[in-house]
């Protein structure tokens, strides 16, 4: 998983069916200083983030596709969390 | 998944046959703010897209289950066209719950 910021949505009225009722989210995966990360994905949205939210965002089908309950469905992404604190202990 | 831009097609008479009946589209994937960003890639395409439309993409497993039951050959799908999209990077964050339990 990554720790991510939410930058934004899209809408899609011509997509695949086992997409509809989803929010779509552009999410910017971070590095753990905050700095972008790659380039920013779209992922579903499982847990009602909204556009300046820090995340937690699976890019791995399986677990992308469960989270919002819609097996074997073409999704690679998704919100699974919102992230309300990080804290990095220094070795 | 990923935005991109359709900007061309592929035809190839000799296919698998599980790829027989789908279009090949060549999509250029592109940042948020609509900039190109790495290289184009072939597609198969669940939409309809045409040339110059903006769409979003899904790679690997995910790719060929768009086509399900049928068993598609294809590691990157076109899955919507994007209408509309709305970018902030510089919303605020929302102020975490009170009484959040550091891990």
């Amino acid at each position: 998983m990554l720790i991510a910021r939410v930058i934004g949505e899209l809408t899609a009225t011509r997509k695949h069916p086992t997409h509809e009722g989803l929010k779509l989210l552009l999410v910017q995966p971070l590095d753990l200083e905050g700095a972008p990360r790659g380039d920013a994905v779209v992922a579903v949205d499982s847990v009602d983030a909204g556009v300046g939210d820090r995340v937690l965002l699976t890019t791995e089908g399986y677990s992308a596709f469960s989270s919002v309950g819609r097996l074997m469905s073409p999704i690679e992404a998704a919100v699974i969390g919102v992230v309300d604190q990080v804290e990095v202990k220094s070795p | 998944m990923y935005l991109g831009r359709v900007v061309g097609c592929v035809w190839a008479t000799v296919k698998n046959r599980n790829l027989t009946g789908h279009r090949l589209l060549i999509v250029q994937p592109v940042t948020p703010e609509l900039a190109d960003s790495g290289r184009r890639i072939v597609c198969t395409d669940w939409t309809g897209a045409g040339a110059g439309e903006l769409v979003y993409w899904t790679r690997a497993r995910e790719a060929s289950f768009a086509f399900l039951p049928e068993e598609v050959v294809t590691d990157a799908t076109i899955v919507g066209i994007v209408d509309e999209l709305h970018v902030d990077r510089e919303a605020p964050r929302r102020a975490p719950p009170a009484g959040g339990v550091p891990c």
